[in-house]
């Protein structure tokens, strides 16, 4: 049975803004980390949001564990592709420990498991710096603390590694992986990247271009863990996904032609 | 030496040269002006200043203007603070609010001595209401900005650890408000130090002010060139002890002080 539902989902800004998504159905196991990639503006984020309760959609629903979205609620974390949400008054420590703040948890308590949540995202020795004073990637750990340190089923995932370097992007996806396998989250994941998508997920949706945008086709992703970049395999997942995401972008690309 | 000690000596040695050319060339003026008792040189300047200060005159004055700045610039700040909260958080009280905000920090604190002086007399409330005037309007201002600028992904990750309304307002917007708060105090203790030579100019007998206006009487104008000069080391000085005060109490929520390293 299906965790998470997105039932028919259309989706505008206002009341006469253009159709952004239209008819998205989509189904989420328990435990799955499923990738949503698309051209740009296709509404990718917004089926993100709408799951995060941040915005109601026009028409349909999303049920998560059958019950119906009606807000943001804690089972559901996002993971902001910048770091911004990070609050720069406070310490790396003191923002995993933000969650719990909120929560009415103790000091003592607070502190251990804030602390347990740093050192699973590889980040102790850091926990009394500031955002300021972390690198862009670090700020990424701190935010994926902070959705650990609250034991969320869910977590959503906005292009987290999309602003920071090539490297440190390989390190993170493979340390996600690591925490996602252990710790059975069902994760979204929003990327661009469809390297990132094979490398992480389980399956990949892949969106129509917008306006009016939904899911035009699900990659399944069997590929045993740790993936290796260089399979076989993984390049011929990657030339199907590329494939099916190319056909999409052509269309945008020919819908801006159009206009000059 | 360590470079930041050198650069500590260079920038000391250079205010060091400009405030003695300075000296020199005012000097140098008053000593070519024709009636003399109209450009004190700064000799006969200090000389003044020490006769007040012996007698106790100056210092009296100085406390009676700092006093005046404290209260106004205090009572100021927090309507300021108070209006800014309210108008960036509450859409009807922006919409309400805003026109007077924006029609009356433009009216400086001077165009209502007069008024003020009939509603609230001669007396310290007049002053304390004209440097409150001359400081709300800049901090509400800063206020209200800072609260609309709270960045969304802060209140949006709130709201999904679960924070309601009261909790985002006390764990995020005001902490993420305080650099901009900080920062229209400060513009405004400026404004204070400006409108308090002209709240003491009517109808006071203590006070920097009094003591600049007053010597137009005498025909002393080196008491004018002593007010003028302890008012602005007096200005100097406060700007200094509000950004040091507040960047040691609040740094971790002043934008600008979050480069100090924590560990």
């Amino acid at each position: 049975m299906a965790y998470i539902t997105f039932r028919g989902i259309d989706f505008r800004y206002g009341a006469q803004g253009p159709l952004i998504i239209r008819g998205f159905h989509l189904d989420l196991r328990r435990g799955e980390f499923f990738a949503l990639v698309g051209p740009s503006g296709c509404g990718k984020t917004t089926i993100l949001n709408v799951l995060a309760g941040f915005e109601t959609p026009t028409a349909g629903e999303v049920l998560v564990d059958q019950q119906p979205v009606r807000g943001p609620q804690r089972d559901r974390i996002v993971i902001f592709q910048e770091p911004d949400s990070l609050y720069p008054w406070l310490t790396a420590l003191e923002n995993v420990q933000f969650p719990l703040r909120v929560l009415g948890v103790g000091r003592s308590e607070r502190r251990a498991r804030a602390e347990h949540a740093l050192r699973l995202v590889g980040l102790q020795g850091h926990e009394g710096k500031h955002p300021a004073h972390l690198s862009g990637g670090m700020k990424q750990r701190v935010q994926l603390a902070r959705a650990l340190v609250l034991e969320a089923p869910v977590l959503l995932m906005d292009e987290p590694f999309g602003a920071l370097d090539a490297q440190t992007r390989l390190i993170l996806q493979e340390e996600l992986t690591q925490i996602a396998v252990r710790t059975q989250r069902t994760i979204l994941f929003i990327t661009h990247d469809i390297h990132e998508a094979i490398f992480l997920a389980d399956r990949i949706g892949v969106m129509t271009a917008g306006p009016e945008s939904t899911i035009k086709k699900i990659v399944e992703v069997e590929l045993p863990r740790p993936r290796a970049r260089g399979s076989a395999a993984f390049g011929e997942l990657y030339e199907e996904t590329h494939q099916i995401l190319s056909e999409e972008v052509r269309r945008v690309l020919r819908g801006e032609d159009s206009l000059l | 030496m360590t470079p930041t000690g050198e650069g500590r000596s260079i920038r000391f040695l250079g205010y060091a040269a400009s405030v003695a050319v300075v000296l020199l060339l005012w000097q140098y003026l008053s000593s070519r002006a024709i009636i003399p008792l109209l450009f004190p040189s700064p000799l006969s300047t200090l000389r003044v200043g020490l006769g007040l200060a012996a007698k106790g005159q100056l210092q009296a004055d100085l406390w009676a203007s700092l006093a005046r700045i404290l209260a106004g610039f205090a009572l100021g700040s927090a309507l300021g603070v108070t209006g800014g909260i309210l108008m960036g958080s509450f859409r009807p009280a922006r919409l309400f609010f805003e026109p007077y905000l924006q029609l009356l920090r433009f009216l400086p604190a001077l165009a209502w001595i007069p008024a003020v002086m009939l509603w609230l007399g001669t007396g310290e409330r007049a002053k304390i209401a004209l440097l409150a005037y001359t400081t709300v309007f800049i901090v509400a201002l800063n206020t209200m900005v800072g609260v609309t600028r709270v960045p969304r992904n802060q209140v949006r990750a709130a709201r999904s650890f679960g924070a309601m309304r009261g909790k985002i307002f006390f764990l995020v917007t005001i902490p993420a408000t305080v650099g901009y708060m900080l920062a229209g105090m400060r513009l405004a203790m400026g404004n204070c130090f400006m409108t308090v030579v002209a709240a003491e100019l009517v109808a006071s007998d203590s006070g920097l002010g009094y003591l600049i206006f007053s010597s137009r009487q005498w025909m002393q104008t080196e008491l004018a060139f002593v007010g003028i000069f302890v008012l602005g080391l007096l200005g100097l000085t406060a700007d200094h002890v509000f950004q040091a005060t507040s960047s040691w109490l609040l740094w971790r929520y002043d934008g600008a002080s979050r480069g100090r390293p924590t560990q």
